[in-house]
């Protein structure tokens, strides 16, 4: 099977991707597995708005209705040990209802619990990262690869992390 | 996020994207994608389908294991239990977000001047 990456949107926002000028960059990274899964210590980052409802400010989409070529290029953390009603999601373009039901369709920390006990992976990461994905229009992507990416590596690698799922919204 | 993924993966940390827009994982060139044909905002699946999660979830770790060579992309077979037309309605905010509803009318040229017979936007 080949996944149809248009097939749940409207025309307009085909028409937004199709016009999006990207360069494809080379070479791409490449950090290969450096053990087993099964001895492997997994992170999951996720660019669904997520943020932790009480602790967190949320991401500033109020900057962004004034200035809608803008996108909040921050970052929330969140523990392994989230209670799903501490999470809140902030990003204007995509329906936050199903989110907001079950968490683990953006970031999978139950499912990865999961699979650590039944020694599928070796442990789960102590904590997560919640970005919130639309980075302006045309997309600038700088603080993202200057400063927060280079945070967030920092952290995972730090806690002994050896790989991480990225789960865009 | 194949960015944020690149830049970990440069970082010394094996990455896997778990896509619902591979195309746009190959336009930028990310080292590992797992492309799943689901509506945006579910890239695991469906809420509380605890098993489907679970399989895109081992799916993605397989491809950590697999991949070869930086830029794999591989497609999941699961399929959205959904009609088309609800599951594109359903996954769209209440509103539309801040550049779409900016940038509606020149999209909309575009599109009305694709259907006349000029070639659409490459």
């Amino acid at each position: 099977m080949t996944v149809d990456s248009f097939k749940f949107l409207p025309r307009i926002i085909a028409t937004y991707y199709r016009m999006a000028e990207v360069e494809r960059r080379l070479p791409i990274p490449w950090t290969p597995l450096p053990r087993p899964l099964s001895e492997c210590t997994v992170g999951l980052v996720t660019s669904g708005g997520l943020y932790l409802r009480d602790s967190q400010p949320p991401f500033d989409l109020e900057r962004e209705k004034q200035q809608p070529t803008w996108g909040d290029p921050t970052y929330r953390p969140i523990p392994t040990n989230v209670h799903p009603a501490d999470l809140g999601v902030g990003h204007l373009h995509y329906n936050a209802r199903d989110a907001e039901a079950d968490f683990n369709i953006l970031l999978p920390i139950e499912p990865l619990k999961r699979l650590a006990e039944n020694g599928f992976i070796g442990a789960v990461a102590p904590e997560h990262f919640s970005f919130m994905g639309f980075q302006g229009f045309p997309p600038d992507t700088t603080a993202w690869e200057k400063t927060y990416g280079p945070e967030v590596a920092d952290r995972f690698v730090h806690a002994g992390v050896d790989c991480v799922i990225l789960t865009p919204a | 996020m194949p960015v944020l993924a690149r830049t970990l993966e440069a970082a010394g940390l094996a990455t896997v994207v778990i896509s619902m827009m591979p195309y746009w994982a190959e336009r930028i060139g990310t080292p590992r994608t797992l492309g799943v044909e689901f509506p945006f905002g579910h890239p695991l699946g469906q809420p509380r389908d605890a098993e489907m999660h679970l399989r895109v979830l081992r799916q993605a770790l397989g491809l950590l294991e697999q991949a070869e060579e930086p830029g794999t992309i591989v497609h999941s077979p699961e399929t959205w239990p959904e009609p088309v037309e609800e599951a594109t309605r359903d996954w769209q905010p209440p509103q539309p977000s801040p550049i779409i509803a900016a940038l509606r009318p020149r999209f909309r040229e575009i599109l009305r001047k694709s259907r006349r017979g000029s070639p659409p936007p490459s």
